[in-house]
């Protein structure tokens, strides 16, 4: 089971109902042309556009309440104090965990993974300890263990997949054994869509007493997430992603975990006392956050999440999910075109080879037409490596995206085919 | 129209009709040159005659079309040309297509000309370029190695 039980999806589905022309009025940035024809963005799993809402909320922070946190006892550090970790508890919230020190700021999931790379990975794991991961890990979910493996003497196992994109969960469980000492898995793969069975893998890796870390960056602007449900121990994921500022990311962590972690970086803000003989760690989460923070960052995630849970992240599930289901019907229709990635259990994530045309060639024709996809490795070239290709052209959908865009999506591809033809 | 002719009639012939695909046997100079972020590959062989001029070329691209075009018209481009005036050539292109020559067109030999509308897509100049990296590797390494039989 995923962290989206597929009743509610289904529920969800007859009333998501959302008004997309109003909400693309939240995004300034959808009302562009980009040579000469309205932008089409499809390339949401790489950064969200921000909402209005969020670009005022940072315009006012800096225009009438930018300070420093946790050290002033001026008005302004305080208001702005406030409202920093008014925003953990927005977290705390979005995630279901159950207290707010066990959210922590980060500058994304990349630094949230390293994290606990160095601060747990360094103390917990040896010579001959293994650290299992999946064969769709982004490069940020592989380079951190790879470094920590080589320092440590420890072992790297990696999870196989089928042609589907869905992970081999009998395999997986073969993997899992004593020596298991952290098992770090992608939540919603970016390069295909897959949602992994997260609930499931907890289990299994708990069995052998692992702590599992999901990688949510592509699920949290997703799904709703409940990290207590699940069952994780550690969940990271990018503000960008989640229609909020770049530079701003969240590690969520059980509290007596983070609570045995040594410090990841030293320096202001993390200590109790510092005397040249003897520092005190601050408590949880500061004894993480060292250093004067992405203040700015974190307001506007705070304002990306009210805007989020104002739609309400089942409806946007939904919402993507009706969309996904469209793209992948007309999609399928092209001849040529081969989707790459087709597990049962798919967030809005549509990528493609085609007979045709290299990827390359794919990205520039659709540019042209003003649709923004990406395309290349996506930051998985193992996975794209198993799979066969060397790169794929992907469109990443959001809930300001429309049947239209997909039309004009296939009317590009169409585009591309006369090219080449 | 923003394509600016990226896909023309010169680009398109040579991607879809490459010249000097065939492998060289025996090769003078060879490389071999990846480009991890997107899995283009091009390499290059050439034979040297007696005079030490390029008597032989082959040029393989795997890519995107503006690649397996770039290398095809790369091929045309070497024939009768000693290691230093390939050396030579590959920086006047390169120097060219990012817009930096001098003389401009008149730089580079008319077969290439065709390349100019990558420099409207910078991103794409990297998949002209690689077949030109490897045929700069190729030669370096012939030179080093014909420097050491000295
Ligand atoms: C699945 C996944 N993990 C990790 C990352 C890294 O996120 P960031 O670059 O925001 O740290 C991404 C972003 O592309 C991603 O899609």
């Amino acid at each position: 089971m995923t962290a989206v039980n597929p009743k509610a999806r289904r529920a969800g589905a007859a009333v998501s109902g959302l008004d997309v022309a109003k909400i693309r009025q939240d995004f300034p940035i959808l009302g562009q042309t980009v040579h000469g024809k309205p932008l089409v963005y499809l390339d949401n799993a790489a950064t969200s556009q921000k909402p209005q809402a969020v670009i005022d909320t940072l315009v006012r922070y800096y225009t009438t309440e930018n300070a420093n946190i946790h050290r002033g006892v001026h008005a302004l550090s305080q208001m702005a104090t406030e409202e920093y970790e008014g925003v953990r508890t927005k977290v705390r919230q979005l995630l279901n965990a159950a207290e707010d020190r066990e959210i922590i700021f980060v500058r994304g999931t990349t630094e949230a993974i390293n994290l606990v790379a160095q601060a747990y990975g360094r103390q917990n794991i040896g010579p001959e300890d293994e650290i299992v991961i999946s064969a769709m890990e982004h490069h940020s979910n592989i380079v951190p263990w790879q470094m920590l493996c080589q320092e440590r003497g420890a072992r790297l196992r990696v999870a196989p997949c089928n042609d589907a994109g869905e992970l081999l969960l009998d395999d997986y469980q073969r993997l899992l054994g004593p020596r298991t000492k952290l098992v770090s898995m992608v939540h919603v793969s970016n390069a295909l869509g897959t949602i992994n069975p997260a609930k499931q893998i907890v289990e299994l890796a708990h069995r052998w007493g692992a702590p599992v870390l999901l990688d949510g960056a592509q699920a949290a602007p997703h799904m709703s997430i409940d990290v207590q449900a699940l069952g994780c121990d550690f969940y990271a994921f990018s503000g960008h992603k989640l229609y909020g500022p770049t530079g701003i990311g969240i590690l969520y962590g059980r509290a007596a975990l983070l609570e045995a972690m040594p410090p990841y970086q030293g320096g202001g803000d993390m200590i109790r006392s510092v005397t040249y003989e003897k520092t005190l760690y601050n408590t949880l989460p500061y004894k993480f956050e060292a250093g004067t923070p992405h203040i700015a960052g974190v307001i506007g995630l705070g304002a990306a999440i009210d805007y989020v849970n104002a739609i309400g992240l089942d409806r946007i599930a939904a919402y993507e999910e009706e969309l996904r289901q469209y793209g992948t019907k007309c999609l399928s229709t092209i001849s040529g075109l081969r989707l790459v990635g087709t597990a049962k259990e798919k967030a809005g994530i549509l990528s493609f080879v085609m007979e045709q045309a290299h990827p390359h060639d794919i990205g520039t024709i659709l540019d042209a037409e003003g649709i923004a996809i990406r395309t290349g490795h996506h930051c998985a070239q193992p996975l794209m490596e198993r799979l066969g290709v060397a790169a794929t052209a992907r469109a990443s959908l959001s809930f300001y995206n429309t049947r239209e865009e997909i039309d004009a999506l296939v009317k590009g591809i169409d585009r591309v085919i006369e090219v080449f033809s | 129209m923003p394509l600016d002719g990226l896909y023309g009639r010169i680009i398109m012939d040579h991607y879809r009709h490459p010249r000097n695909r065939a492998l060289v046997a025996a090769p003078d100079i060879h490389a071999r040159e990846l480009n991890p972020f997107c899995g283009d590959l091009a390499e290059v062989q050439m034979k040297l005659d007696a005079a030490g001029r390029v008597a032989h070329v082959g040029v393989q691209a795997e890519g995107c079309s503006i690649i397996q075009a770039s290398a095809s018209m790369m091929g045309e481009a070497l024939a009768g040309k000693t290691p230093a005036e390939l050396e030579a050539l590959a920086a006047r292109f390169r120097d060219w297509l990012q817009g930096r020559s001098p003389e401009g067109a008149a730089d580079v030999p008319e077969g290439l000309q065709a390349l100019q509308v990558v420099r409207q897509h910078p991103v794409r100049l990297k998949c002209v370029l690689l077949p030109w990296v490897a045929l700069e590797e190729g030669v370096l390494a012939f030179l080093r190695r014909r420097a050491g039989e000295h």
